[in-house]
């Protein structure tokens, strides 16, 4: 256990580095530099006329649909991750349990490839 | 180990703020930006456990795909924020109720674990995975998963996959008058239908 976080006090040093420099970096400029904020400054500028609406308008469903099928394939990617590492210890059972897990992921696959539901038109 | 109360006490405090944050926030996409915070915190604390995996795919699957996801949801429902905040009131209690029950339930959870087994005298549990200073997290799942729970691992196959073809039958239209490109027609087109050799006299034109 201590020798396990020991492995991860270079990742901690590092966040630690990285959270001292952003707030560095954002409150610096907000100290050291000259503001003189007026109306005309701050507000929102779309090449030099006024907006025209809302940046927040609906997305195509389609955005939604590409995201999904990742989410998927990225849990199938997390499963494989332990089979790597227990491979020696599983067996020749364990080999086959996960090539059906990628087999019925497969049908899958095929059926959103024969779908179209990867094309982008 | 001073470092690591410390460090366990700085992520905790983050995640309850984030939690408090992503309920109070005005703006739905920073309500998922603190849920992504609150993520990349829970996945310290589940390194400090030394769950080491959890962690991973707490950053790979949470905030790698799911706050992605948590992202289009709020940009595609076009969420009226004045409308939902008018419901707090009303929901409140509700709220509290499913809050208390969560916390009741874990009382018992921890309790049962904290307080058996030689004190009510229940025969001691054999922990199905190692200790942790046995086997790391990743080996010790991956010797259980693949092999004691394979029908359980199966089952998450099949919930793949149904959620696959669950999203497709869903969201999946087909558009009128969209010209696409079919590569397989174009290069199974003969070329003699679209060639032709034209004998050019010297000075006459076609």
């Amino acid at each position: 256990m201590e020798e396990l976080l020991r492995e991860y006090l270079p990742i901690l040093i590092f966040l630690g580095l990285a959270i001292i420099l952003s707030v560095v970096m954002i409150f610096g400029s907000m100290l050291l530099a000259r503001q003189k904020p007026d109306s005309e400054k701050v507000s929102a500028y779309e090449c030099g006329f006024e907006a025209f609406d809302d940046a927040r308008t609906r997305f195509d469903v389609r955005f939604y649909l590409v995201t999904l099928l990742f989410i998927i394939f990225d849990l199938e990617v997390a499963f494989l991750f332990p089979w790597a590492v227990s491979l020696g210890n599983i067996g020749l059972f364990g080999f086959w349990s996960m090539v059906v897990f990628l087999g019925i992921l497969t049908i899958g696959f095929a059926y959103e490839w024969k779908k179209g539901a990867l094309e982008w038109e | 180990m001073v470092i690591e109360a410390l460090v366990f006490y700085v992520f905790a405090a983050i995640a309850v703020l984030c939690g408090v944050m992503v309920i109070s926030a005005r703006n739905p996409v920073h309500s998922v930006l603190y849920l992504i915070l609150a993520f990349f915190n829970a996945a310290g604390l589940f390194v400090l456990q030394g769950a080491e995996f959890l962690a991973m795919l707490l950053v790979i699957v949470y905030v790698g795909a799911v706050a992605v996801l948590f992202l289009f949801v709020v940009m595609m429902l076009d969420v009226d924020v004045k409308k939902l905040r008018s419901g707090v009131v009303r929901y409140m209690g509700i709220g509290m109720t499913l809050g208390a029950v969560l916390f009741a339930e874990m009382v018992v959870a921890i309790g049962y674990w904290y307080f058996t087994p030689e004190k009510l005298g229940i025969p001691e549990k054999v922990s199905a995975t190692p200790a942790i200073s046995d086997a790391h997290n990743t080996e010790a799942l991956g010797n259980l998963i693949y092999t004691n729970y394979v029908y359980l691992f199966q089952g998450a196959g099949m919930v793949l996959l149904v959620a696959m073809v669950g999203a497709i039958v869903l969201t999946l239209r087909e558009r009128e008058g969209v010209k696409r490109q079919r590569i397989a027609k174009q290069v199974a087109q003969p070329s003699a239908e679209e060639v032709k050799v034209v004998k050019v006299q010297t000075g006459g034109g076609i």
